[in-house]
């Protein structure tokens, strides 16, 4: 019984010790979402690292949720 | 520079959690966390409304405001983000954010509460673009990636619209002058009939008696 008590508390008292280390730190800055190396995620016809790219690319994506012009389009 | 936006067609939702799902699908989002949920007030009588919710990415952020650690940051495209290396999972921005928006996944060996989680207009964290810290911490920067968030682009009804607030409040502004309200709006008279026809009208739900 003592030894089954002793095991236990053990057990209890050493699971904290996978707990990952915390550190305090400052807020890091953000890259701007064109900052990117280019991956096989990429949309299609997005070039990385681009600035006005991007910003087409986001416009087109937008437009492309208006079923209306689609359907003009056509 | 794009400030962006979620608006969510009441008259459109049509309750599928599609949006729910490709969220969760996308970022690997943990049990018990739910980035997007859908609404629906008058469940089951005529006239029922559904909208999705999640982080509307407020261009004054109360979490932002009550944040005591400063971990929140809104980018130029208008994305309100934290970063969770600073965050401490104290609750404050649940209890201020109006639209339920910040979860508490139960984390470490305790099962204590983690750190905030939240959707991120799919843009990520501070973590570099596409890495994988930054995928386990906040899911895919699907905006790094010249996408729009996942939510938006898989709603089938196209509900959801995300993306730049000018532009999707045109999309949405036409779409309510096209469309009509009451009963001209697409769908209603063939699901309902014309109330000019003895169609249903929407009922408040009768709340039954408590003995």
């Amino acid at each position: 019984m003592t030894r089954v008590s002793i095991i236990v508390g053990l057990a209890v008292m050493l699971c904290a010790c996978t707990e990952s280390p915390q550190t305090a730190t400052a807020r890091r800055a953000d890259d701007k979402p064109w900052d990117n190396a280019s991956t096989a995620y990429m949309a299609s016809g997005y070039k990385a690292a681009d600035k006005a790219a991007w910003e087409q690319q986001m416009k087109n994506r937008n437009q492309g949720q208006n079923e209306y012009a689609r359907a003009a389009a056509k | 520079m794009a400030r962006m936006k979620f608006i969510c067609d009441a008259e459109r939702c049509i309750e599928c959690n599609g949006c729910v799902t490709a969220c969760k699908a996308e970022h690997d989002v943990p049990w018990g966390v739910n980035r997007r949920r859908v609404v629906t007030l008058n469940d089951g009588v005529p006239g029922e409304r559904s909208v999705s919710v999640a982080c509307m990415h407020c261009s004054d952020a109360p979490c932002m405001a009550v944040c005591p650690v400063d971990c929140f940051y809104r980018t130029e495209e208008g994305v309100v983000l934290h970063d969770k290396d600073v965050c401490i999972g104290c609750g404050y921005c649940s209890y201020a954010c109006p639209f339920g928006a910040p979860q508490f996944p139960s984390s470490g060996t305790f099962g204590l509460r983690g750190k905030m989680d939240k959707c991120t207009f799919c843009a990520g964290g501070p973590e570099a673009n596409g890495s994988q810290s930054e995928f386990e911490k906040y899911g895919r920067n699907r905006l790094s990636e010249g996408k729009l968030p996942a939510c938006a682009e898989m709603c089938a009804t196209k509900a959801l619209l995300g993306g730049d607030g000018d532009i999707v409040a045109d999309i949405f502004r036409n779409r309510v002058l096209i469309r009509g309200k009451g009963s001209e709006v697409w769908g209603w008279g063939t699901a309902y009939g014309k109330p000019a026809q003895g169609g249903a009208s929407p009922q408040p739900k009768q709340e039954s008696k408590k003995s």
